[in-house]
C-alpha cells in the first residue's frame, strides 16, 4: 500500500487532535493552528485526489489490526477526496472572510473554544465523507450536530440561543430516527460496515426475506438525514440559525454542515442499500415531492423576508430542495446534478453570506433592505461579489448555478413521469429566485442620495475583499470548467458501487 | 482512693458533655451548625412588574387566541399532525418489529461470524477478558475515539454557554450578564451530618470508581462508568465542603490539563495502533497474560484516560451548572 | 402483521417508548419536559439494542473459566453500541440543559413559544 493511502486517516486524526490542542492555547495561537490544519488537510486531500484520479481505483483503509467484517474501516475514492478538498477550501475562505466580525460578536476569552468547534467540525465532516462504517457515521453525525449548535450559539444573544435550541430539537429527532433505522438494519444484516451490509441487503432482496423491515429501515434513515439537512417541512430552525449567528458560522453551516449529512445520505444510497434497490422503493417519490415543495416554498418565504441574511437563509431551503429533487429522479444523471449542486451551492451561499456582511457593515449594521439602499456603491467589492453570487443563484451562464440548473433540466428530460413536474417547478423556482435576488441587487445599486454611512475602500478591508474575489473566481471556475468536474463526479459515483 | 476531678476538668470530659446532652441541657449543634433557613429569593419588584407586563402584553398580542385565528389554526394543525405522525410511526414500528427475527434465539442474522470471532478469538487477539471492552477499545476503536470527542465537544459548548468570563477591565462580559455568578447563598453551610457522611463515603466512592476503571478489561466496568462514579464522589465532596475546599486541588486549570493530556494520549495511542494496523506493521504493544491487571494491550491505559476525562467532565458540568466556573 | 410481535415484546415496548419520547419532544412546550422526552427516546433505542443482543440461556460476554466458545455467551456487539450511545446521550442532555439555563435566566420562562414571542418583541 502506498504511503498516500494514509492521507484520509491523517486528515481525520489531525483535525481531531488539533481540537484538543486548541483547548490549551490562547485565541490567537488557536487561530493559527486552525488555519494551518485546514490548509494541511486541504493539501493532503488534493494530493490524494490526484493520486486517485491517476490510479482510477478506490481503496479501503483498516482502522486497526483487523480485516473487514471485524474491524473498522475508512474508504477513499475520487468523490470523497474531491469533497474533502472542496470542504477545506470553503471552510478556509469562510473563516478568513468572517474573521473580523468574530471580534465583535464573540467574547475574546472564548475565541479558542470557537476554533476547537471548527476543528472538530472539520474532522467530523471528513469522517462522514470517508467512513465506511454506519455506526462510526452515527457517532460523527453527533459530533457534527453538537459543534454546529456551538457555532450557532457562540454569539450569545437571545436569538441565537433560541435558534440553537430549535436546531438541537430538530437534529435530535433526526438522530433518533437515524439510529433506530441503523439498529433495524443491523438486526437484519448483522453487520455495521457499509460494504458488508450491502452484500447482505442484496441477498435479502434476492431471497425476498424481511422486505417490510428493510424498507422501513431505509425510510427511517432517509427521514432522519432529511430532517438534519433541513429539507422543506423541517426547516423551521434554519432562518434564525443562519440569520443571526456570526457570519463565519452562517457560511460554514449553510454550505458545509447540511452538505455533510446529504453526502452521508448519498453514501448510504450507494454503498449501503444499492442504487437500484433504493430506486425501486417509493421513497424516491417522496423525496422528489418534498424537494419540489421546498423549491417553491423556500423561495416564497425568501421573497416575503425583509432582512437580507434571513432572505439568504430561506434561499438555502430552496436550494436543498433542488438537491433532493435530484435524488428523487432516481437516475444517475439526477444524482450527478445533485452532487454538482452541492458544490455550486456551497460556493455560492458562503459567498453571499460573506458579501452580505460587507454590505450591512456600510449600512450602520442594519440588515433591513431600506437601509441597504446604495450599499453597493459604498462597499464596491462586496456589492460586486453579492451581484455575482446572485447571478449564480439565478442561473446566469458563466456562473456555477447555471450549470447545475442545466444538469437538473437534462436529468429531468430523461425521466418519464417526473419530467413535466420537475421542469415546471425548475422554471417557477428560477423566476422566484430572480425576483428576490434581483430585488436585492437593484436595491444595493439604487443611488441613496445623502447617507450618513461612510464608503469603504479596498484598503480598509483587504482580507475581506481578497476572500470575496477568490469566492467569485471559484464560482466562475465551477461554471466555466464544469465538464472535468462533472466527469470527476461520474467517476466518483462509479467508484461507489 | 479515688481522685476527685475538679469541676473545671470534669466539664471538659466527654462524660459531662454526654450527660448534659442526655438531660437536654445542651444542644451540641448549637453554634456549630448554622441552620439558617434559606434566604428567600429577592426579586426586584420593578423587575417583577415589568416581566408581568411583558407577559401580559405578549399574551394579549401574540397569543390572543380569540382574535389571532391564524396562530390558533397553526397550533391545532401542528398538534394534530404531530400526534398523527407519532401514531403512524408507532404503528409502522410495531409492524416492522413483528417481522423482525425473534428475540432470544441464537439462529438469526445478528449472531454471525463477526460476533463469533469477537467471542472466540477476542481473548487471544485483544488480551481482554471482558469481550465488550475488547470490542469497543480494540476491534471498533474508531467509534470509541469519536465518542470521547463527543463528550469533549459537549463540554466545550457548555463552557461557552455558562462560563462567566471577565474581560480585560475585570467586568463580567455583557453577553453573559444575565447569569447569577454567586449561588453560595443557597448552599447549606457547615452541615455536620453531611460532612461526616461525606468524609466516610467520598474515599470509598472514589476507590470504587478507580477499581471499576482498572478492572475494565477484566470484568464489567470501564473508563466511562468508573469515571462517572468518581465524578459523583467529587460532586458529593463539593456539596459537603463547598467550593473553597475543592478549589485547592481542582480548578479550571487542572481540568484543562487533565483533559488535554488524557485526550492527547488517547488520540496518539490509537493513531499508532491504527497506523500500524493499516500498514500491516508489527505493533510493539504486548497483550500480556489474560487475567493479569497489566494485560489487554492498550485497553487499560485507554480506560484510565477515558476515566479521567469523564470524571473531570462530570465535575465540570456540575460546577458550570451551579455557578458558571470552578 | 408478521409472526413475531409477541415474541419480540421487548422491542415492541422499546418502539412504544420511542414514540412517547418522540411525541414529548414535538408537543411539550416546556423545555425540561422536552429534554425528558429526548432521554426517553434515547433509552428506548438502547433497550431495543439490548434486546437484539440477548440470547436465551447464555451468559454475559465476559470470559469465565476460560470458556471461549461462541455458544456460551450473548452477542457482545449491541452492548458495545449501547455503551457508545449512552455517552452521546449524556453529552446532548448536558448541552440542552445548559441552553435551557441560559434561556430561563434571561426570559424567566421555560416555554419556547413565549420566548419566541419575547424575542419578536425585542425585535433584534
Amino acid at each position: 500500500m502506498d504511503f498516500i493511502c494514509n492521507f484520509p486517516f491523517f486528515s481525520i486524526l489531525l483535525s481531531l487532535f488539533s481540537g484538543t490542542i486548541c483547548s490549551i492555547l490562547p485565541g490567537k495561537a488557536a487561530k493559527i493552528v486552525n488555519r494551518v490544519v485546514i490548509i494541511t488537510v486541504g493539501i493532503l486531500s488534493g494530493i490524494l485526489l490526484v493520486y486517485l484520479l491517476d490510479s482510477g481505483e478506490s481503496f479501503v483503509y483498516w482502522m486497526g489490526h483487523f480485516p473487514a467484517p471485524w474491524g473498522n474501516e475508512i474508504r477513499a475514492g475520487v468523490l470523497e477526496a474531491g469533497m474533502a478538498l472542496f470542504f477545506c477550501i470553503i471552510m478556509y475562505l469562510s473563516m478568513a472572510g468572517g474573521a473580523h466580525k468574530l471580534f465583535d460578536e464573540v467574547e475574546e476569552s472564548k475565541h479558542n473554544l470557537y476554533y476547537i468547534l471548527i476543528n472538530l467540525l472539520l474532522s467530523s465532516l471528513l469522517a462522514l465523507v470517508y467512513t465506511n462504517d454506519m455506526f462510526t457515521a452515527y457517532v460523527f453525525v453527533e459530533i457534527n450536530t453538537i459543534s454546529a449548535c456551538g457555532l450557532i450559539m457562540i454569539r450569545q444573544v437571545g436569538r441565537t440561543i433560541e435558534a440553537a435550541v430549535r436546531y438541537m430539537i430538530m437534529s435530535l429527532l433526526g438522530s433518533g430516527l437515524l439510529l433506530f433505522g441503523l439498529c433495524i438494519m443491523y438486526d437484519l444484516t448483522g453487520h455495521l460496515l457499509m460494504s458488508n451490509i450491502k452484500e447482505s441487503v442484496s441477498l435479502l432482496i434476492q431471497n425476498g426475506e424481511y422486505q417490510i423491515p428493510l424498507i422501513v429501515s431505509i425510510a427511517l434513515m432517509c427521514v432522519g438525514l432529511c430532517i438534519k439537512s433541513a429539507l422543506f417541512p423541517f426547516h423551521a430552525w434554519l432562518p434564525d440559525a443562519y440569520g443571526y449567528s456570526t457570519v463565519s458560522s452562517a457560511a460554514i453551516l449553510s454550505s458545509l454542515v447540511s452538505k455533510g449529512y446529504i453526502f452521508l445520505l448519498i453514501k448510504i444510497i450507494y454503498r449501503v442499500i444499492g442504487f437500484d434497490i433504493f430506486n425501486s422503493t417509493r421513497i424516491i417519490d417522496v423525496l422528489f415531492v418534498f424537494g419540489l415543495m421546498g423549491m417553491i416554498f423556500g423561495s416564497l418565504s425568501a421573497i416575503k423576508e425583509g432582512d437580507i441574511r434571513r432572505m439568504i437563509a430561506f434561499s438555502s431551503v430552496a436550494q436543498i430542495g433542488y438537491i433532493y429533487m435530484g435524488f428523487g429522479m432516481g437516475t444517475q444523471a439526477g444524482m450527478v446534478a445533485s452532487v454538482f449542486h452541492i458544490l455550486s451551492h456551497a460556493a455560492t451561499k458562503s459567498l453571499l453570506f460573506i458579501a452580505a456582511i460587507g454590505l450591512t457593515e456600510v449600512s450602520g449594521g442594519s440588515r433591513k433592505f431600506i437601509d441597504l439602499t446604495g450599499a453597493g456603491y459604498r462597499n464596491k467589492w462586496a456589492g460586486v461579489a453579492f451581484t455575482a453570487g446572485s447571478l449564480s443563484m439565478v442561473g446566469v451562464p458563466l456562473f456555477s448555478g447555471f450549470i447545475s440548473k442545466l444538469l437538473f433540466a437534462q436529468a429531468a428530460v430523461q425521466v418519464e413521469g417526473k419530467m413535466l413536474a420537475a421542469l415546471i417547478v425548475l422554471g417557477i423556482s428560477t423566476v422566484l429566485n430572480a425576483i428576490y435576488f434581483m430585488k436585492t441587487v437593484i436595491r444595493i445599486y439604487t443611488a441613496a442620495g445623502d447617507t450618513p454611512y461612510p464608503c469603504i475602500t479596498f484598503k480598509d478591508m483587504k482580507v475581506h475583499a481578497v476572500v470575496l474575489i477568490l469566492f467569485v473566481i471559484l464560482n466562475v471556475l465551477l461554471g466555466v470548467s464544469s465538464q472535468p468536474i462533472v466527469n470527476m463526479i461520474e467517476q466518483g459515483l462509479a467508484m461507489f458501487a | 482512693m479515688s481522685k476527685k476531678k475538679s469541676t473545671e476538668n470534669y466539664q471538659k470530659t466527654f462524660a459531662f458533655h454526654f450527660f448534659s446532652w442526655l438531660h437536654g441541657e445542651k444542644d451540641p449543634y448549637l453554634g456549630n451548625v448554622e441552620m439558617q433557613p434559606q434566604k428567600e429569593y429577592e426579586t426586584d419588584p420593578e423587575m417583577v412588574l415589568r416581566h408581568e407586563k411583558e407577559h401580559d402584553a405578549i399574551m394579549d398580542k401574540v397569543y390572543d387566541t380569540q382574535h389571532n385565528v391564524q396562530l390558533r389554526l397553526f397550533h391545532s394543525l401542528y398538534e394534530i399532525t404531530s400526534i398523527l405522525f407519532c401514531l403512524f410511526l408507532m404503528a409502522l414500528l410495531l409492524v416492522t418489529i413483528s417481522y423482525l427475527p425473534a428475540t432470544g434465539v441464537a439462529e438469526k442474522p445478528v449472531n454471525n461470524e463477526v460476533a463469533a470471532r469477537y467471542i472466540e478469538n477476542g481473548l487471544e487477539e485483544t488480551g481482554a477478558i471482558n469481550i465488550v471492552a475488547g470490542m469497543i477499545l480494540d476491534y471498533r476503536a474508531f467509534d470509541t475515539l469519536g465518542e470521547s470527542h463527543v463528550l469533549f465537544v459537549a463540554t466545550i459548548t457548555v463552557l461557552i454557554l455558562l462560563r462567566l468570563d471577565k474581560n480585560k477591565k475585570g467586568e463580567i462580559n455583557p453577553l453573559t450578564k444575565d447569569m447569577n455568578p454567586n449561588d453560595r447563598i443557597y448552599e447549606p453551610k457547615n452541615d455536620a451530618i453531611l460532612r461526616l457522611v461525606a468524609s466516610f463515603l467520598v474515599p470509598i466512592i472514589i476507590i470504587f470508581g478507580i477499581y471499576i476503571i482498572l478492572n475494565g478489561h477484566l470484568g464489567p466496568g470501564g473508563g466511562f462508568s468508573g469515571g462517572a462514579v468518581i465524578g459523583a464522589g467529587l460532586i458529593l465532596y463539593l456539596n459537603a465542603f463547598g467550593f473553597e475546599k475543592t478549589e485547592r486541588f481542582f480548578t479550571e486549570k487542572t481540568y484543562k490539563w487533565i483533559c488535554f493530556f488524557s485526550l492527547s494520549f488517547y488520540c496518539l495511542a490509537k493513531s499508532y495502533s491504527f497506523f500500524t494496523g493499516a500498514n500491516h506493521l508489527h505493533s510493539i504493544i504486548p497483550n500480556g497474560t489474560p487475567g493479569a491487571i497489566l494485560s489487554g494491550g492498550l485497553i487499560l491505559p485507554l480506560n484510565i484516560a477515558v476515566g479521567l476525562v469523564v470524571a473531570c467532565t462530570m465535575y465540570a458540568f456540575y460546577a458550570m451548572f451551579r455557578k458558571g466556573g470552578f | 402483521m408478521g409472526p413475531n410481535l409477541f415474541v419480540n415484546y421487548g422491542e415492541a415496548v422499546a418502539a412504544i417508548l420511542f414514540c412517547i419520547g418522540f411525541t414529548n419532544l414535538l408537543l411539550q412546550t416546556n423545555l425540561i419536559k422536552k429534554i425528558i422526552g429526548l432521554n426517553i427516546m434515547d433509552s428506548a433505542i438502547y433497550l431495543f439494542l439490548a434486546e437484539k443482543g440477548y440470547i436465551a440461556g447464555r451468559a454475559a460476554p465476559i470470559v469465565t473459566n476460560g470458556v471461549t466458545s461462541a455458544e456460551a455467551y450473548i452477542n457482545p456487539i449491541p452492548s458495545g453500541l449501547v455503551l457508545t450511545g449512552i455517552v452521546v446521550s449524556v453529552s446532548v442532555s448536558a448541552l440542552m440543559l445548559s441552553l435551557t439555563i441560559r434561556l430561563y435566566v434571561r426570559y424567566h420562562t421555560l416555554n419556547l413559544d413565549e420566548i419566541a414571542a419575547q424575542l419578536k418583541k425585542e425585535g433584534k
